[in-house]
């Protein structure tokens, strides 16, 4: 078990700025997302401290020493890489035994180490098989396997579930994660799907344009953003945002409801849309629609539980309202948060 | 190990590549280099063993060269390649293409293994067959003919070029030409108004090593034809410009320089999707 | 309603086969008759100028197995093609690998590397024959002036038998390492990178890397970089040709060459074809494997 920290790491492909200063603490034993839309840098970074490839500048430390210009094996890393990587003239026994002989693993001791990581993971029974013969699910739990034979200090994850089909994808999940609690290694891993980071992370590093927007746990990153692109690329639908003079205001689809909805004495703003469409999603009802006053044409859209039964016709007016403390805002010329504003004094 | 091994070993590689590389280039080019060097060096200057051969003692002559071409049939065996050549290519296009696609989409199974017998084909070597063509063309009354050539030389050229062009075919999606049928094509039309001219790459790619082959052929050309005025390059400049004992080594060098260099950097050019149709068609 | 019958363009089967035909005709009368053919002389007495020709059994061969200059020939042919293709192997791969990165005016490299297999065989042969020549080699006065050769030291490399066959092999090595080197590149850059880098997490060093990972994967396709190159060194008589034309004494010969010297130059047709007919037992080995092969690749 080990902490990695990467110390304004900077990487730069000819004069593309695929990470652009990144600095970064991973506690011992936390699991640590980052998330970010292709080609923000993530798999760059996380390629950066398996040392995969090498930075244009910058520290990378893996448990407190600089680990610059050590070669992967000498990092005591362990991937998994998105297309899994598996080694497809081995059999499966060979795959995860072969960390083990490269590092001079006494060979005696390792047909019991792969018994033990391929029990792990249930694919006891696979290990004279090659890898074209398994299903999908069953290779990521081999590279699974694989990698945590040889008990790193440090495991990182290339988006190790985005060729699972949705339904294993869930099971998988729960698995990874049940599995990173009882061993405890420090876990870094990268995907571009914001339900897998909020699911798994201890914290999430939200990335764009090369560079670290935010870092927090699930619920800072979700409830505070801190800026429009964080606000806009978490969530599904994301954050409805309205440009106004020198700020940009924002709430999330769920916390805008019917006016009569909200059962509670916090202060609300109240606000009138015109519904131009509903989509029944089974769990929720999703509504599209514009804005009326405030911030006139902007569209908006509105997520109300399927718990709530109320009739909502496209082309009718409704007044909505939102709690104050559900309004965010954010500087308009740079995206950043700012305090909050007070919008709707103005209408009176 | 400690960092600044790994350090130094990384540069180590660096250098060692840089090393291996600049080492098979000499080897690989050294014998154009000599040739370039040679044909344009007096004779006296050659024929001197106490002279440096890296260097010239005496100013560079074109006299080689104009021996090359004006005293010697060097530019009509040139001119028989080329003549060979685009008659081979001609026989070549015409039977390997509908092999190829035909190959690649209309015979299925049993074409699969058809392919395969045709590249290999291509194993048997001309080592094996010149000694009956010999018989042969001379009762078709070719020899001494470069029709002789023209007819024999598509016997190896074509296998390989319905292989490649098999390769070509394949990677093309057939979504396109099943479009091009609902659109209202037949089969044939689909593969000549919409497969053909996808394809005009792979059929350059063919034209230039069908080219090729007919430029590097030795044996036939040595077997069927005996006047010199007939020889094509490969197999003149070895025979004809060596005289008994008599060697001259600036004309001949000239000679392979000037035969081999353009057409290599020709061929470069097409290298890539040379072999890509060659594993294509060997892997789908 | 218009009855629209089925006509050749459209009839898959038909048209298959149609367009398939002229190749096979071409192939069968070219190949296939000149082959059978090659057997019928193999068994019968003919020669250039004869009008009657008559069935003499397996004589030719049993000559043959008596003739010194057969059995150097037959020896000369696998010691070329084998040596020569254990060299082009190690050296392709070295090569490949180090061609395998990406850098500044590589396609200068690349063809520099491919001279020698694109050009004619003939005429590079007799680059180096220039190269090797007897008096004015330019590799005797290199050797000479770096202190490498004594003043007493002036190998003839053409006219002594080790070194004859010695400078055949490398300029068999020469002609085919590029072929062989850019087959290789290809098979190497289509291993994903994801397997190289997962080898480096695991720890593998060089030649473990190299060993378990690399070749294996490489394996069949440098099979067939192999096939081709014994193939090609197994059937060349250019090379020896035009360097040695068999000499000194034969002690170059080839079964390829010594067909030509024996069949054309001394009209002796049966006999030729009888010494090139040995070639076909390696050839057919070639063609199953490469049929094994195939198969294999298919299967992945």
């Amino acid at each position: 078990m080990a902490t990695v920290e990467t110390r304004d790491i900077r990487k730069l492909f000819g004069d593309v700025k695929a990470v652009d200063g990144v600095d970064l603490l991973v506690k011992e034993g936390e699991f640590l997302v980052f998330l970010g839309p292709s080609g923000c840098g993530k798999t760059t970074l996380l390629r950066m401290i398996a040392g995969l490839e090498t930075q244009t500048s910058g520290d990378i430390l893996i448990g407190g020493q600089v680990v610059n210009d050590l070669p992967p094996r000498a990092r005591k890393i362990a991937m998994v890489f998105q297309s899994y990587a598996l080694y497809p003239h081995m059999t499966v026994y060979r795959n995860i035994a072969f960390p083990l002989k490269a590092q001079g693993f006494p060979g005696d001791q390792i047909p019991q180490k792969v018994e033990w990581a391929a029990s792990t993971f249930g694919i006891g029974k696979l290990l004279h098989r090659k890898p074209r013969e398994l299903s999908g699910g069953e290779r990521q739990r081999v590279a699974l396997a694989r990698a945590v034979v040889r008990e790193p200090s440090v495991f990182l994850l290339d988006e190790p579930l985005s060729n699972l089909d949705a339904k294993l994808r869930t099971s998988a999940r729960d698995e990874l994660q049940q599995f990173q609690r009882r061993i405890g290694t420090t876990t870094i891993y990268v995907t571009h799907d914001q339900v897998e980071a909020m699911g798994l992370g201890d914290r999430i590093a939200v990335m764009s344009g090369g560079k670290v927007r935010q870092l927090g746990s699930p619920q800072e990153v979700y409830n505070e953003p801190a800026d429009t692109f964080v606000a806009g690329f978490l969530g599904s639908p994301p954050m409805n945002l309205f440009e106004r003079d020198d700020y940009i205001a924002g709430f999330r689809p769920e916390t805008f409801l019917p006016v009569g909805l909200h059962d509670t004495s916090e202060p609300l703003v109240t606000l009138w849309a015109k519904i131009h469409r509903v989509e029944h999603l089974g769990a929720d009802r999703l509504l599209y629609g514009t804005m009326r006053d405030t911030f006139p044409n902007e569209k908006v859209i509105i997520n109300i539980p399927f718990t709530v039964e109320m009739q909502i016709t496209p082309g009718e007016v409704y007044e909505f309202a939102v709690k104050e403390k559900d309004i965010k805002f954010f500087d308009r010329s740079t995206g950043l948060r700012t305090e909050p504003r007070r919008f709707w004094e103005k209408r009176s | 190990m400690s960092k600044g091994m790994y350090k130094a070993k990384a540069w180590g590689a660096k250098g060692g590549n840089f090393g291996i590389l600049a080492a098979f280039i000499a080897f690989a080019a050294f014998p154009f280099y000599w040739m370039l060097m040679t044909m344009f060096k007096e004779t006296r200057d050659l024929m001197n063993p106490n002279h440096n051969p890296y260097l010239y003692h005496m100013r560079p002559t074109l006299e080689h060269v104009r021996v090359l071409f004006f005293d010697t049939l060097y530019l009509q065996w040139l001119w028989n390649t080329a003549f060979v050549g685009f008659l081979v290519v001609l026989i070549t296009l015409i039977t390997a293409i509908p092999a190829g696609y035909s190959l690649a989409r209309l015979t299925g199974k049993t074409g699969e293994r058809l392919g395969i017998g045709i590249f290999l084909t291509y194993l048997v070597p001309p080592t094996i067959l010149f000694i009956p063509l010999s018989k042969v063309i001379s009762s078709l009354g070719l020899q001494d003919s470069l029709y002789s050539l023209v007819l024999v030389y598509p016997s190896f050229t074509i296998p390989f070029c319905t292989w490649l062009l098999m390769g070509f075919f394949k990677v093309i999606p057939k979504d396109i030409e099943e479009a091009a049928m609902i659109d209202g094509h037949s089969r044939l039309g689909a593969f000549l108004k919409v497969v053909m001219p996808m394809s005009i790459a792979g059929v350059l790619t063919v034209i230039i090593f069908t080219f090729t082959l007919v430029m590097q052929e030795f044996v036939y050309g040595l077997t069927f034809i005996t006047a010199s005025s007939r020889f094509t390059v490969s197999v003149g400049v070895p025979t004809f410009l060596v005289r008994g004992d008599v060697y001259f080594w600036g004309s001949l060098m000239g000679a392979c320089f000037i035969a081999s260099v353009p057409i290599a950097i020709l061929y470069n050019l097409f290298v890539d999707r040379f072999i890509a149709g060659f594993t294509v068609g060997a892997i789908k | 309603m218009t009855k629209h019958t089925q006509s050749l363009a459209d009839n898959e089967r038909w048209l298959g086969r149609v367009m398939i035909a002229p190749a096979i005709v071409y192939i069968v009368a070219l190949v296939g008759f000149p082959f059978f053919l090659a057997l019928f002389y193999s068994v019968s007495n003919i020669t250039v100028g004869s009008t009657e020709t008559s069935f003499i059994g397996l004589e030719n061969f049993r000559h043959l197995l008596h003739n010194r200059t057969f059995l150097r020939a037959l020896r000369n042919t696998f010691v070329f093609a084998f040596v020569s293709q254990a060299l082009v192997l190690v050296l392709a791969k070295t090569l490949a690998l180090s061609l395998l990165k990406d850098f500044r005016g590589k396609w200068v490299v690349r063809l520099l590397i491919l001279l020698p297999w694109v050009a004619p065989i003939s005429l590079g042969s007799i680059g180096w024959l220039w190269i090797l020549d007897s008096v004015y080699s330019v590799i005797n006065w290199t050797g000479r002036a770096l202190g490498i050769f004594g003043p007493a030291t002036w190998p003839i490399w053409l006219g002594q038998p080790t070194l004859a066959m010695a400078s055949i092999i490398t300029v068999h090595v020469w002609r085919l390492l590029p072929l062989a080197t850019v087959i290789l590149l290809g098979g190497l850059t289509s291993i994903p990178q994801d397997i190289h880098d997962a080898a480096a997490v695991d720890g593998a060093g060089f030649w473990r890397h190299n060993f378990q990972i690399t070749i294996p994967l490489v394996l069949p396709i440098m099979l067939v970089a192999m096939l081709f190159g014994v193939v090609f060194a197994f059937t060349d008589m250019i090379v020896i040709y035009v360097l040695t034309r068999g000499g000194p004494y034969d002690t170059t010969q080839v079964l390829a060459s010594l067909a030509f010297f024996t069949g054309i130059d001394g009209g002796d047709l049966a006999a030729g074809a009888a010494i090139a007919l040995f070639l076909f037992p390696v050839l057919a080995v070639s063609a199953i494997l490469m049929l094994r092969l195939a198969r294999r690749t298919e299967v992945t």
